[in-house]
């Protein structure tokens, strides 16, 4: 019979449980329930001693209704004696109750504690049991301040029962979690790690999680842990299944164990010790041989277990990221998965595989997998899944890819779930942003999501694309024709008649010329939507309208009919009315001069950050950070095409699309040099992070503690940082285990603009967070100060202002300081602020330059350098250079084809320098000499150019 | 791991752990709006979703849905198994476990539920070994006789899990 109560039956609960369930309606059910607590109430006040077999009864009453969803607001002094008894279940009902119903009644609490105190120093270990269960459950802070430094002796103590070992590992690993501040390990560090070595499988699993959190809040002082988790992992990696007797699981020895101690290896780079690093890399390989091998039983416990160890190395493959031999090995694995029949296994390889494709290992080996994920997107059943395939879609994406991917998230959006329609939407918007090689895929591929998912496109998207449109002008033409083009279909969606009065308003003009789209045309199609709009579109309608009459005249008559209309002089409306009203007015009495310039061309907009990855970033929630923060390493690279002579003269791939400076002078490199500049940054991605790389080429786990509060000196490899970004002016400054810092700035003349981005890559907050700036006299800087918070995988941003006063050497200085689990982490880098970011180019023609050449001849106006073509003698890579260094590169100047030149002014608010420079490359010396002159005879300048070139 | 849910085919919640603080009211969203998420989804679906920002991985035994919602980094198919040796265990204890066994006696399944995970981590993984931590304390309790006692017979159709 199923219905057995074991132990000690509780007859009056079972019948009281079975009354519940007899109800046949929720009014009955509460009806017995009151008369119950009645019944309860009744015995708790009444004059005769409840002998405890009752209290418990009682008592347990209580906490089924409790758990049945219903207040309970008295019995909690009962349960509290509870504790009191001597018999074990009395006890353990009480401590059920409590670790339940707990509120933080004072006066409750200390006599809880107190209990619990007791049954801690009884040396009964089912008692100790019970009192650490009730700490780990309740894990309340008060319950830290009582016995969070108890329990670590508890833990370590010699004579402790294995069980009460376990409880007591867990239950410090609550209180730890809960209160951080209040479990201070130091003396005990050392002899909790040993507990890896722990002859019982028992105590090892329970310490294991306590170990691994302590280690990922402080790396440094448990790393002692990584060889003993090699050892004992290699022990049971290599065991036979039977050697482990009960902690063997279907024929797996103690996969839960081996899952813990992968998962502690992730929290430290790869070993540096050689000989654990071998063990460990023989660890991983068997873990891979065994995947190969035939399953030892048919059930699915079987499998389940060995794969979870099998994803489990994976993920240590991947975060060590250093074995490409291991990545490929792990994505042919997973690409096995990809097809296997079990769902579960497709759903955890596409998983899996996303964060495959960021390593640059594997990212090749992902790719070739595209057809199986695409097939997974259109016909797996579960929506789950195919959410995990357009993300793995997402992932794998690059420039050879972009336009299928692209091309199948489109055509899957057609029919994809409204679930996930949003989120596509946004990821095909940002690819192909990203990957847009020419801008008229791009606005075919946002004017096609606006057709197909509409309702799904969100402001930042269409806002994007207009801001995109309005600062590329060789975009502008193709835009304005096809949202004309798309306007023409009977039914479209609002948000196209958005984009369209906006773009037709700006740019009507350049397609004004053909009959079939003349400005009457384009003016009638816009105001054929208006009746069927909201109020903010139509507002923006009456914008473009206005812009119309100053684009062509010959509609003016028109238009200040329709907006003299009563439906729009007298809307209700107080927006739509103003504007008419203003907007009739405007047209009627300002001048054509004032018109032209009151409603002229909107201005570039500033570069900035795709509001939409913000937005993406913001949907996956900040569970998803270590997913944002690798895009955002990612967008550093490939932003690394943003600096100033890079995107403004080649449409490359990489640049980010607002990164254009319509300003910037056009020389005329070739498009090919877009392709090439991702050559010269492509060395930017990877290295860019190596703020935290040691020797090894691993990512080095120590995060920089300094005890002291003054500014930490730069770190070592901060000269090196700043020459990485002489050419460029976005991408990943540093980065360690904690923090990742990326950089986005703009120059204009003598000013500067910079945008830190501080990226909290754990998942514990900083605390008194601040930064600092100190700059050479040369320069000055204004910084914007930070909220001294920094959530657990939050990114903030930082504005920092810099304006050059006169020629300068030494970059400014950043400093951060923050408290990371109580630690003071200091911090300091050299911005990468050098006088080359002031440079405006100049064009001149080859007359003018030889003749200022000549002009100076002083010595000391004069630099020359010969040094080694460290980047080879490429010309689209020279000129890549040359143009990232923000001088103009002139063409058909030097007589000597060989030969490069280039002419800029170096902008300070003190004045202004000109420059001139001269590359000659000698290929058979595979040198180049440089010559640098400058107009102004200050030396310190040329030296300035000098070593600057030396680092392109 | 967060916490852990068991309910019925029919949505009610037959026994909640929360390794997290949360309030009362958080709790009874979460439960409602999981509930619903979980017993939406058809049998061969997979036993993982995303969920908030947490991963949950479930699984249906006859009339029961075991829940757990677990962390980012947390290992989907090894949470599967701790499961599945949470079954075991009551399978064990009970003698082929069936929902009502998990009614009657809420507090049993929610004791050897403690002695497998503390504050969401597996205290040991040996079915022997937690076996017998649950037995060493009912051979502690007092000496009153077991009373065994039998429920009307509709209510003891329920299969096995």
């Amino acid at each position: 019979m199923p219905a057995v109560s074991k132990g000690d039956g509780m007859r009056g609960l079972a019948v009281f449980i079975s009354d519940i369930r007899n109800c046949k309606s929720k009014e009955a059910e509460i009806k017995r329930i009151n008369k119950e607590l009645a019944n309860i109430r009744s015995k708790f006040k009444g004059d005769k001693a409840l002998d405890g077999y009752s209290k418990k009864k009682y008592v347990c009453k209580l906490l089924f209704i409790f758990l049945l969803g219903h207040d309970i607001d008295f019995g909690h002094m009962e349960a509290v004696n509870l504790l009191s008894s001597n018999k074990y279940t009395e006890k353990q009902i009480g401590y059920l109750f409590i670790s339940v119903l707990v509120n933080s009644n004072s006066e409750l609490i200390r006599l809880i504690n107190n209990a619990i105190k007791n049954d801690l120093s009884s040396r009964n270990p089912t008692f100790m049991c019970l009192a650490l269960h009730c700490i780990a459950n309740v894990g309340s802070r008060e319950m830290a301040e009582a016995f969070a430094g108890e329990i670590p002796r508890i833990l370590v103590a010699g004579d402790t029962m294995d069980s009460v070992k376990q409880s007591a590992a867990l239950c410090l690993l609550r209180l730890y979690k809960a209160s951080p501040d209040l479990v201070l390990m130091g003396e005990w560090t050392s002899r909790v790690v040993h507990l890896l070595n722990d002859q019982h499988m028992g105590v090892v699993t329970a310490a294991i999680s306590l170990i691994t959190c302590l280690s990922s809040k402080n790396p440094d002082e448990f790393k002692t842990c990584v060889s003993l988790a090699v050892s004992r992992l290699s022990r049971i990696v290599s065991s036979a299944s039977t050697d482990l007797q009960d902690y063997t699981y279907y024929f797996v020895p103690a996969p839960w164990l081996s899952c813990k101690l992968l998962r502690l290896l992730q929290c430290y780079p790869p070993p540096e010790d050689g000989a654990v690093k071998g063990r460990l890399v023989e660890c991983l390989e068997t873990i891979l041989n065994k995947a190969q091998e035939p399953p030892k039983s048919k059930k699915v416990q079987h499998s389940n277990a060995k794969n979870a160890i099998l994803f489990e190395a994976i993920s240590l493959i991947i975060h060590y990221d250093s074995e490409p031999n291991l990545l490929v090995r792990a994505c042919n694995q997973l690409g096995q998965f990809l097809q296997h029949r079990e769902t579960n296994l497709r759903y955890l390889a596409l998983e899996s595989m996303c964060t495959l494709a960021s390593s640059e290992f594997s990212h090749e080996a992902v790719k070739t997998h595209i057809e199986t994920v695409i097939n997974a997107l259109k016909t797996e059943r579960d929506v789950s899944v195919r959410q995990r395939a357009a993300d793995l879609l997402y992932a794998m994406c690059d420039r050879s890819n972009a336009k299928q991917i692209v091309a199948e998230m489109l055509s899957y959006l057609e029919t994809a779930d409204y679930s996930i329609r949003e989120e596509m939407v946004l990821k095909v918007a940002i690819l192909a942003e990203k990957y847009a090689v020419d801008y008229s895929w791009y606005v075919d591929t946002i004017l096609n999501l606006i057709r197909i998912a509409g309702d799904y496109v969100s402001e930042e998207v269409w806002y994007r694309v207009i801001q995109i449109v309005i600062n590329r002008d060789d975009v502008q033409g193709y835009a304005a024709k096809t949202v004309f083009e798309a306007l023409q279909a009977p039914a479209c969606h609002e948000n196209m008649v958005k984009v369209g009065g906006y773009i037709l308003g700006e740019f009507g003009n350049l397609i004004a010329g053909d009959p079939r789209s003349s400005p009457l045309v384009q003016f009638n199609l816009l105001h054929s939507k208006f009746h069927l709009c909201s109020v903010p579109t139509r507002a923006l309608l009456l914008s473009a309208y206005i812009k119309f009459i100053n684009l062509f005249p010959e509609t003016k008559a028109t238009i200040q009919e329709v907006l003299r209309s009563d439906s729009q002089i007298r809307n209700s409306d107080v927006e739509l009315q103003q504007r008419a009203v203003e907007y009739l007015k405007l047209s009627s009495i300002a001048s054509t001069d004032v018109l032209a310039t009151v409603l002229e061309e909107m201005p570039p907009f500033p570069e900035r950050e795709s509001s939409i990855l913000a937005k993406l970033k913001k949907k996956k929630g900040p569970g998803a950070v270590s997913v944002e923060l690798e895009d955002g390493k990612e967008r550093g690279e490939l932003n690394g095409g943003g600096d100033r002579g890079g995107d403004a003269s080649t449409p490359s791939p990489s640049a980010d699309l607002l990164g254009l400076r319509s300003t910037a002078p056009v020389s005329g490199t070739t498009p090919s040099a877009g392709s090439l500049l991702v050559d010269v940054f492509s060395e930017a991605g990877p290295s860019a992070t190596s703020a935290g790389v040691n020797d090894d080429g691993f990512l080095s786990s120590a995060p920089p503690t300094v005890a002291s509060e003054d500014p930490a000196p730069p770190l070592p490899e901060s000269d090196e940082l700043l020459n990485k970004f002489v050419c460029k002016n976005n991408g990943v400054l540093f980065e360690n285990q904690l923090l990742q810092i990326g950089i986005k700035s703009e120059y204009r003349q003598n000013l500067g603009r910079m945008y830190l981005f501080y990226g909290n890559k754990t998942s514990v907050q900083f605390v008194s967070f601040n930064t600092t700036v100190s700059c050479p006299g040369e320069l000055q800087s204004h910084i914007l100060q930070l909220e001294p918070l920094v959530e657990g995988g939050a990114q903030v941003q930082q504005v920092i202002n810099i304006e050059c006063l006169t020629d300068f050497i030494d970059a400014p200085l950043l400093n951060i300081k923050f408290r990371y689990g109580g630690a003071l982490q200091n911090i300091s880098l050299k911005l990468p602020v050098t006088i080359n970011k002031f440079f405006q180019p100049t064009e001149m023609a080859a007359a003018d330059f030889f003749q200022r050449w000549k002009q100076l001849s002083q010595p000391q106006q004069e630099a020359q350098k010969i040094f080694k073509a460290s980047h080879g003698m490429d010309t689209e890579v020279l000129k890549a250079k040359l143009l990232g260094l923000g001088t103009a590169l002139l063409e058909n100047v030097d007589p000597n084809p060989e030969n490069y030149v280039c002419a800029g002014v170096i902008q300070t608010k003190a004045q202004q320098v000109g420059c001139l420079l001269r590359l000659e490359p000698n290929a058979q010396a595979q040198v180049h000499t440089h010559k640098c002159i400058l107009l102004d005879s200050r030396l310190i300048m040329c030296h300035q150019c000098k070593s600057i070139l030396n680092s392109c | 791991m967060q916490f852990m849910l068991l309910f019925s085919r029919q949505g009610k919640l037959r026994l909640q752990k929360w390794y997290v603080p949360l309030s009362d009211k958080e709790k009874k969203k979460i439960t409602r709006e999981l509930v619903q998420t979980v017993l939406a989804r058809k049998p061969k679906m997979c036993s993982f979703l995303e969920w908030r920002d947490l991963k949950v991985v479930y699984k249906r035994y006859a009339s029961l849905y075991f829940c757990c919602a677990i962390e980012n980094q947390d290992n989907e198919l090894i949470t599967l198994e701790i499961i599945h040796r949470y079954v075991e265990l009551l399978d064990k204890y009970f003698g082929s476990v069936c929902e009502l066994d998990i009614i009657f006696n809420f507090e049993k399944a929610y004791f050897i539920l403690d002695e497998f995970l503390l504050g969401g981590e597996a205290q040991d993984t040996s079915k022997k070994n937690v076996l017998k931590a649950i037995e060493q304390a009912d051979l502690l309790q007092e000496n009153r006789p077991r009373q065994f006692f039998f429920l009307s017979a509709q209510l003891t159709t329920e299969k096995p899990l």
